[in-house]
């Protein structure tokens, strides 16, 4: 098996629900708590296992806002269980994901500094690096329902924009949507060969234009009192 | 990269503390110094200070340092393991040579057995120096650590400094400084010039873009918002900045203090100067010089995540 996730760029809204989902549910999880320090001072900040970025794609007027969530990649060539010297950082054999000891972790940073995707986050209280699961207590839990057996990200995300299944399998719905949408994966020059992958935007019909009407003399007077008068 | 004071200290007092040492096996084994009992200890003493003062600093940026003791376990495929075993099998070899040329001293002969075991350290801590550059050698996600000048400094920056450590400790005990002060001449020319290689090969741009990083090639991409108010790790530990300026004014000390400097005390000292004055000033220069080499090692490595925080390119 080859668990991993499917993000879709195309609906993505940038709510940041999946972040404070996986927070939520992996804060008192297997490698939780998930740390937050000064939570209510000037600069709070804390550990997170997913970070969600926004990027302006293209030049104006060809250009479109695309929400960038990024968690751990569970990647094939994982360098940054290589690089661990204690053994801490272990990829599964049995599917693919790659986790963290924590007892075994003696707080390094060497593994983060391996990951190109920023995946892996130091707690700075327990002086251990933390990162994605895949929500390894909720997809084996036999006690959930079926539906409830994905990470806790994919069952939040409301615009749902996130997948997850096993790439080994051709027939899977991840397996599926990255055939038919193109999905990619993030530097591949680097050659960590990620699971995960991401659906670019698609492609949309262009909005005809023909029909819309000439503007009136009073719009266009509007318009134009708009812009030379300053408020 | 942020540039951390612990990892700095180690890799410049260390690897000077490895390169004195293979020195030392080398001038033994080749005969190339004089050695008295002055020598050996105060060369002996001073390696193995040095190197264990850098090992153990080197646990402070630890988070977690009790875990410390695992760091051994995954020989297999991590360099830090590596480096690590290589250091701890280090110390009883090296300490064995130091005992066995303090032997041979009292009784005034030549031992091959001894030479064989300095031989045998001198491997170790060339194989621990290696290491050490191969931890960032290897990484792929810092393109100005990913290529073989790295290992390739680190190693000829511990000798050099060893070299110019070993003129001092050899003045100090008033034996001939000629050969090892030539001989620290050549090394420190040579670093100074892969050094230089170094510097002009991090010039070129290349490796992963924010349009590689994101995924769309084929369009200009630009960072609206990274989604956090206040700082992260990823923050705190790879978007440290430093200005154009000060990053010039270091490489320039790297220059002057790290090699021009202790090239022209030994110099000196190679045309008949012989004062233990002109190698102890040659040792602080060349510590000051390095120190900032290191210092803009961390500070100029720029790791692919800056891609996701707005960077256009690495
Ligand atoms: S995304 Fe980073 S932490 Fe996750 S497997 Fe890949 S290299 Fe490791
Ligand atoms: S921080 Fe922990 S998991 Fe990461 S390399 Fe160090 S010991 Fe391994």
């Amino acid at each position: 098996m080859k668990l991993g996730l499917v993000i879709d760029l195309d609906v993505c809204v940038g709510c940041h629900g999946c972040a404070v989902s996986c927070k939520q549910w992996n804060t008192s999880g297997t490698t939780g708590p998930l740390t937050d320090y000064r939570p209510y001072g000037e600069d709070p900040s804390g550990v997170w296992f997913n970070r969600i970025r926004s990027y302006e794609v293209g030049d104006y007027p060809h250009n479109k806002t695309i929400n960038f969530p990024m968690s751990c990649m569970h990647c094939e060539q994982a360098d940054c269980v290589d690089v661990c010297p204690t053994g801490a950082s272990y990829k599964r054999a049995e599917d693919g994901v790659v986790l963290v000891d924590q007892d075994k972790c003696m707080g390094c940073n060497y593994c983060s500094w391996a990951c190109p995707y920023g995946a892996r986050e130091l707690d700075r209280s327990s002086g251990t690096m933390k990162k994605c699961t895949l929500c390894i207590d909720r997809i084996y839990d036999e006690r959930l329902d079926e539906y409830d057996r994905q990470p806790s990200c994919v069952i939040t995300c409301p615009a749902h924009a996130r997948h997850f299944g096993d790439f080994d399998d051709p027939e899977s719905k991840v397996s599926k949507l990255v055939r038919e949408r193109g999905g990619y994966a993030l530097m591949p020059e680097l050659g960590y060969n990620p699971t995960n992958r991401y659906l670019p935007p698609r492609i949309t019909r262009p909005i005809p234009t023909e029909d819309v009407s000439k503007k009136s003399l009073i719009s266009s007077v509007k318009e134009w009192v708009n812009k030379a008068v300053a408020r | 990269m942020h540039p951390a004071f612990s990892v700095i200290f180690f890799t410049v007092a260390s690897g000077a503390g490895y390169g004195l040492f293979i020195l030392m096996a080398l001038g033994y084994i080749l005969g190339f110094v004089e050695f008295d009992k002055g020598v050996t200890l105060v060369g002996g003493l001073l390696s193995l200070a040095l190197i264990s003062a850098g090992l153990l600093s080197s646990t402070l940026h630890l988070a977690n340092p009790k875990n410390a003791w695992r760091a051994f376990f995954r020989f297999r495929t991590s360099w830090l393991a590596r480096e690590g075993v290589f250091a701890v099998l280090f110390y009883p070899v090296a300490l064995l040579f130091l005992l066995g040329l303090w032997v041979n001293l009292e009784a005034g002969v030549y031992n091959g057995f001894v030479a064989f075991i300095g031989v045998a350290a001198s491997l170790l801590a060339l194989a621990t120096l290696f290491s050490t550059g191969m931890i960032y050698g290897c990484l792929k996600t810092i393109r100005q650590w990913n290529t073989a000048l790295t290992p390739t400094n680190y190693l000829l920056l511990g000798l050099a400094t060893g070299g110019v450590l070993f003129v001092l400790v050899l003045a100090w005990n008033g034996k001939p400084t000629l050969v090892m002060a030539s001989l620290s001449l050549a090394l420190l020319t040579i670093a100074a010039i892969s050094k230089a290689i170094y510097y002009f090969w991090v010039r070129t741009v290349i490796g992963p873009t924010i349009n590689t990083a994101t995924g769309f090639t084929r369009a200009q991409v630009r960072l609206l918002d990274t989604g956090h108010t206040a700082g992260t790790f990823l923050t705190d530990e790879f978007a440290y900045f430093a200005p154009a300026k000060l990053l010039l004014a270091l490489r320039i000390t790297v220059f002057v203090a790290g090699f021009f400097i202790p090239l022209m005390l030994l110099g000196f000292m190679v045309l008949g100067a012989q004062a233990s004055g002109l190698a102890f000033l040659a040792m602080l220069s060349s510590f000051i010089g390095i120190g900032a080499e290191r210092w803009l090692f961390f500070a100029e490595a720029r790791h692919v995540i800056r891609l996701y925080h707005g960077a256009q390119h690495t």
